[in-house]
């Protein structure tokens, strides 16, 4: 097997780390979302002004520009850090730059599709779990939370994809062994832009594939007893 | 581990690992594989090396990286003697040229070895060791493209070249005429150039010389242009305030120019001496 020149099995690994990049910026994402949703919808000013800011600012950025910006700030914040603490250095890699670059960014997309989904349970709930006497942590994840992921799913499931093809951009923070990079190293030895670059679309169409199955199966779960 | 182990180190052979699973036997072993790939992925974000050096990785044949995902050539080599020579563990790091001054600052690495020119616009920002080689740039075009370099005929001639460089500053200020397309790395002007969306490439002579050497249906064309105003000596970049890193790169390019493993270097890539006087 030679489709790939010689890049296969580097290919097969950049895929993996793609992935495994977006993975981690996606449980980035979804927690920022939560604590970002529930922060908006909270009555407390200072939770809901932090929130409104997060999301009007990121949701204003290109998303290279903020990759960019984390890896570049983010370091000299760790070397402040580092400093401060007295120790030699902290030294963030670029895969942990751009899965937390990408789970920030798209947190805040995140925390507008869980707002969307809190705001579409019906307020007799909240009422009805107060009456029983549940706790509030009871209340969020017996009550809210079950009815609040049906509607958050689709939002989730649209947001996973445009995060998990934002993965091709970390290549420019110097990730060398991602899809994109190797499908880049591979186009400039060989001098065959259009089979590296259809390769790495394959890869990126393979995945987002799976993750689409694995969707339809959650979404199956969370609606259960429904239908 | 050692906490001064690079991090980085075990996760470039958790990938080595995945590799050698893939090739040693195909899909049976895909659950080792996905194991080790999760292994990679939780391996932590903290990595730290005696010397860390910032190289490019796609600029042949001083830096390049291969099939194996391997950091190659002329750069590279000099590198490896250098911390050799000063007998310490050095981690190169591939960054690509528009930030590459920039993550120096921030301190992804310490030194830059990626065949910078020393610049009066770059001390602004950092400062620079003796010259590890001296060079100058030539145009590359198509045989039989019948364009020729004169200062006047480059008029609404499409030229290549590698934005941020010395040849796009020295492109730009004496071929006023010339029609300059930017790139972010010079094999994208060099793929260009072959796909004829461009007439000429302009860049270091040493690349030039490695491509066509390649390339056999393009050719270097025109003189090589050595104006000291802008061209002249490839340097290693350090930050400002490390004067005592730079003065022990100093004495270690002085030692391999001395002891005989520069030339052996040198003579692996080129027929002559590229160090200059």
């Amino acid at each position: 097997m030679n489709i790939l020149l010689g890049y296969e099995a580097r290919f097969l690994a950049g895929l993996l780390i793609s992935a495994g990049v977006a993975i981690v910026a996606l449980a980035i994402a979804l927690t920022l979302g939560l604590l970002g949703a529930t922060a908006k919808t909270s009555s407390a000013k200072i939770p809901r002004h932090l929130a409104q800011a997060y999301t009007a600012i990121v949701r204003g950025i290109p998303e290279i520009l903020f990759i960019l910006l984390v890896y570049f700030d983010l370091q000299r914040l760790l070397n402040v850090i580092a400093e401060w603490v007295g120790i030699d250095r902290l030294i963030i890699s670029p895969f942990w730059a751009g899965a937390i670059a990408i789970g920030i960014f798209y947190g805040a997309y995140m925390t507008e599709t869980f707002r969307g989904a809190l705001l579409a349970v019906a307020r007799g709930q909240y009422e009805a779990a107060a009456s029983l006497g549940l706790s509030r942590r009871v209340a969020f994840w017996k009550i809210t939370f079950p009815q609040m992921l049906r509607h958050a799913l689709p939002g989730i499931r649209n947001n996973w994809q445009v995060l998990l093809k934002a993965t091709a951009l970390i290549s420019v923070i110097g990730l060398s062994d991602d899809m994109m990079a190797v499908a880049a190293q591979g186009k400039s030895k060989t001098g065959e832009p259009f089979l590296f670059y259809v390769a790495a679309a394959v890869g990126y169409l393979f995945l987002t594939a799976i993750s689409g199955a694995v969707f339809n199966r959650i979404e199956k779960y969370a609606r259960r007893g429904l239908t | 581990m050692k906490p001064d182990e690079s991090n980085m180190t075990v996760f470039n052979w958790v990938v080595g690992v995945i590799i050698s699973f893939y090739q040693s036997s195909g899909a049976r072993n895909m659950k080792k594989l996905v194991v080790a790939a999760v292994v990679a992925l939780l391996s932590l974000p903290v990595q730290a090396a005696d010397l860390r050096i910032g190289v490019e990785g796609a600029y042949p044949p001083f830096s390049a990286v291969d099939e194996t995902g391997k950091l190659i050539g002329f750069d590279i080599e000099i590198a490896n003697a250098l911390c050799a020579e000063m007998k310490v563990e050095c981690e190169l790091i591939q960054q690509d040229w528009d930030g590459i001054i920039p993550a120096l600052l921030a301190k992804k690495y310490d030194a830059i070895i990626a065949s910078m020119s020393d610049t009066e616009e770059r001390r602004a920002q950092v400062s620079f060791t003796n010259h590890y080689y001296k060079d100058g740039a030539t145009f590359v075009h198509k045989k039989g493209s019948g364009v020729r370099i004169d200062y006047s005929t480059l008029e609404g001639k499409k030229v290549g070249v590698q934005r941020s460089t010395v040849t796009d500053t020295f492109l730009s200020a004496e071929f006023k005429g010339a029609d300059i397309k930017r790139y972010d790395t010079l094999e994208n002007a060099h793929l260009d150039l072959q796909q004829g969306r461009l007439d000429l490439v302009l860049a270091d002579q040493f690349v030039q010389q490695d491509w066509v050497a390649k390339k056999t249906d393009f050719e270097i064309t025109g003189d090589t242009y050595t104006n000291a105003k802008y061209f002249g000596d490839i340097s290693i970049a350090v930050r400002k305030e490390d004067n005592a890193l730079r003065e022990k790169l100093n004495t270690a390019i002085k030692a391999i120019r001395g002891n005989g493993k520069y030339k052996e270097i040198n003579d692996s890539y080129f027929s002559f001496d590229i160090y200059g006087k």
